[in-house]
């Protein structure tokens, strides 16, 4: 229990950023708080953080409460979006800083920064200012610098939010991997359901400033608590009433027991998946309804657009009636 | 190499290894006339005008107790304002930055007044509050106590109007950043902002300390020019112009810019130095 929030309110002016959260987060894991913009996802970090003061309810860390304790006495890391990284210091700098502030020994503050100059590998940038390295390096300093404390809780708010698709896919198994290594209990902030769908050992799903659901990734794609989470957690589409995830519709172009039918009326290739839109010839039931197949479903099939196509929901898929 | 459809206009540039276009080489032209008619040439002019009747003049100039006085008066008053103003100037840029309160628009526009006015005015306002039939009982005038006043009133803007978009700029996520880390308030001032700050206030410190040493206007009715006590060296140059010896004037003058020249150089040199320490 290394996280413990207990019913925690926060508003700015009119606006409830926060509305009764209650949340435990293990030790040792790797927790996704994950939500729309505005939902108050990164307000809960800042909470967690101290960097913002809940109006009531209490924060405990690592069993101690933190709920009067000011940022600089929580021992917490946090790392930014935009990496707020002291661009007047060198990365070496940087990542000493947390560690002067305390005043250790010399020789022990070189020696952890050499350290986490390798974990993070940027040994061959120590000397350089933040100005000179790229968004996914200043990121990696960051971290390096937040570990550097050896924090109770890392706190990452949405730290690959400002960095292009590549790298973030990059960073997001990097840190992974070191959140294996380091195994500090760590909470980050997303709004990509596929960052917390792969990196997190537990998902939290806020909207509106009240919290969702909390499961494992598998529990949250599987069985979600409503619509708003398995909306959010991938893509749905609508097929006789119920809420379904495209490409767990079975779509075949022989007559059958179907839930609708119609012709294909869009066709649109994505690599290695087939997007297609069936526009149901029922006047009851008048959205088109998204299917995806993988191309060699659909050339196994003999799919092209115009068919007329039948469709019902796969054996065993995950439906939320709507 | 160019072919004859496009010779006419290309012709000018193409024997040239120098990246500039037609464009920008008339402007660098007109940019370097302009700064050679207005500032090279004349201060060319003041220092041969300087050294024309030999060094022995120079020195002469310079070793008369009065002048020497005059200058050091100068350059003493001008740095404890710049001293004062670095302080000053980065705490007011500061409480307009970062602090809300009623009346804060009509302080923003209050700081300027020691730009927009003429200097001149200036003398004249701080005259009729700490002159001679001061309302508030101070008498300054003929004092250095009085030079060093009106010297804090016409660089008040300096280091204020420089610091603060620098400050404006500085991210709040930044110091989050330190206070998350463990830094106190204090130690983040210490080590994150004013190391940020420092080239701004450096800037604002060298607009100060030259605009002070070339100060004018506002002394001519506080100083009371009494030589070797509260004569300052530009007055001493106009007592010079007007008595007929021009090389002495342009003596001082030379000084003066060297000075100027030595403090810009010191104080970017100051700000490098802090802003890498951190």
């Amino acid at each position: 229990m290394s996280i413990e929030v207990v019913g925690v309110h926060k508003s700015f002016g009119d606006f409830a950023a926060l509305t009764d959260i209650n949340l435990t987060v293990p030790a040792g894991q790797l927790t996704a708080l994950l939500g729309p913009s505005g939902g108050g996802k990164s307000t809960l970090l800042r909470v967690i953080a101290g960097l913002e003061d809940a109006d009531s309810g209490s924060v405990e860390i690592e069993g101690v409460d933190a709920t009067s304790l000011p940022a600089q006495k929580r021992n917490v890391g946090f790392v930014f979006q935009h990496y707020a990284a002291f661009k007047h210091m060198t990365v070496r700098k940087n990542i000493a800083f947390g560690l002067e502030i305390r005043k250790r020994p010399k020789a022990e503050i070189t020696a952890k920064v050499e350290e986490l100059l390798e974990l993070v590998h940027l040994t061959q940038f120590a000397e350089r200012k933040p100005s000179q390295l790229s968004g996914g390096q200043r990121q990696r300093m960051a971290l390096a610098r937040a570990l550097a404390i050896e924090p109770s809780v890392l706190l990452l708010d949405e730290p690959f939010g400002a960095l292009d698709a590549k790298v973030r896919k990059e960073l997001r198994d990097w840190l992974r991997r070191l959140h294996d290594e380091v195994h500090v209990t760590t909470v980050f902030v997303t709004h990509d359901q596929e960052e917390a769908l792969e990196v997190a050992d537990t998902i939290v799903v806020i909207n509106d400033g009240r919290i969702e659901q909390v499961g494992t990734p598998d529990d949250l794609y599987d069985k979600p608590a409503s619509e708003f989470v398995l909306s959010f957690l991938g893509p749905v589409t609508r097929l006789g009433g119920q809420l379904i995830r495209p490409h767990d519709i079975e779509i075949s172009r022989y007559e059958q027991a179907a839930t609708a039918t119609g012709p294909i009326t869009r066709w649109t290739r994505v690599g290695f998946e087939v997007r297609l839109e069936v526009t149901p010839d029922d006047v009851l039931h008048p959205e088109p309804v998204q299917v995806v197949v993988t191309r060699a479903e659909a050339t196994a099939l003999g799919l092209h657009p115009g068919d007329q196509v039948w469709l019902r929901p796969q054996v065993g898929a995950q439906t939320v009636s709507s | 190499m160019s072919t004859g459809t496009s010779a006419g206009a290309i012709t000018g540039t193409a024997t040239s290894r120098s990246t500039l276009t037609a464009g920008s080489r008339i402007g660098l032209g007109i940019a370097l006339v302009w700064f050679s008619l207005l500032v090279l040439i004349p201060l060319a002019a003041v220092v041969v005008t300087a050294t024309e009747g030999g060094w022995s003049t120079f020195w002469d100039t310079l070793s008369d107790p009065d002048t020497a006085s005059a200058i050091r008066l100068t350059v003493v008053e001008a740095l404890l304002v710049t001293v004062v103003n670095v302080v000053m100037g980065t705490v007011i840029a500061w409480v307009l930055v970062r602090d809300r309160f009623w009346g804060k628009r009509a302080l923003e526009v209050v700081i300027d007044l020691p730009f927009a006015l003429p200097t001149i005015v200036a003398g004249l306002v701080l005259l009729s509050l700490y002159g001679p039939d001061s309302p508030v009982g101070v008498n300054v005038v003929n004092t250095r106590q009085g030079i060093f006043l009106a010297l804090l009133f016409v660089t008040l803007p300096f280091v204020v109007r420089t610091v603060q978009p620098v400050l404006i700029e500085l991210d709040a996520d930044v110091e989050e950043a330190a206070a998350s880390l463990g830094a106190t308030r204090l130690t983040t001032l210490r080590r994150i902002i004013l190391p940020s700050l420092a080239p701004a206030i450096a800037a604002g410190a060298s607009l100060a300390f030259a605009r002070a040493i070339s100060e004018f206007g506002s002394l001519v009715l506080i100083a009371g020019n009494q030589p070797g006590r509260t004569e300052v060296a530009s007055l001493k140059i106009l007592k010079y112009v007007e008595t007929g010896n021009p090389a002495a004037a342009a003596t001082v003058a030379v000084l003066l810019l060297l000075v100027a020249v030595a403090a810009i150089v010191v104080l970017d040199l100051i700000s490098r130095r802090a802003a890498e320490r951190g």
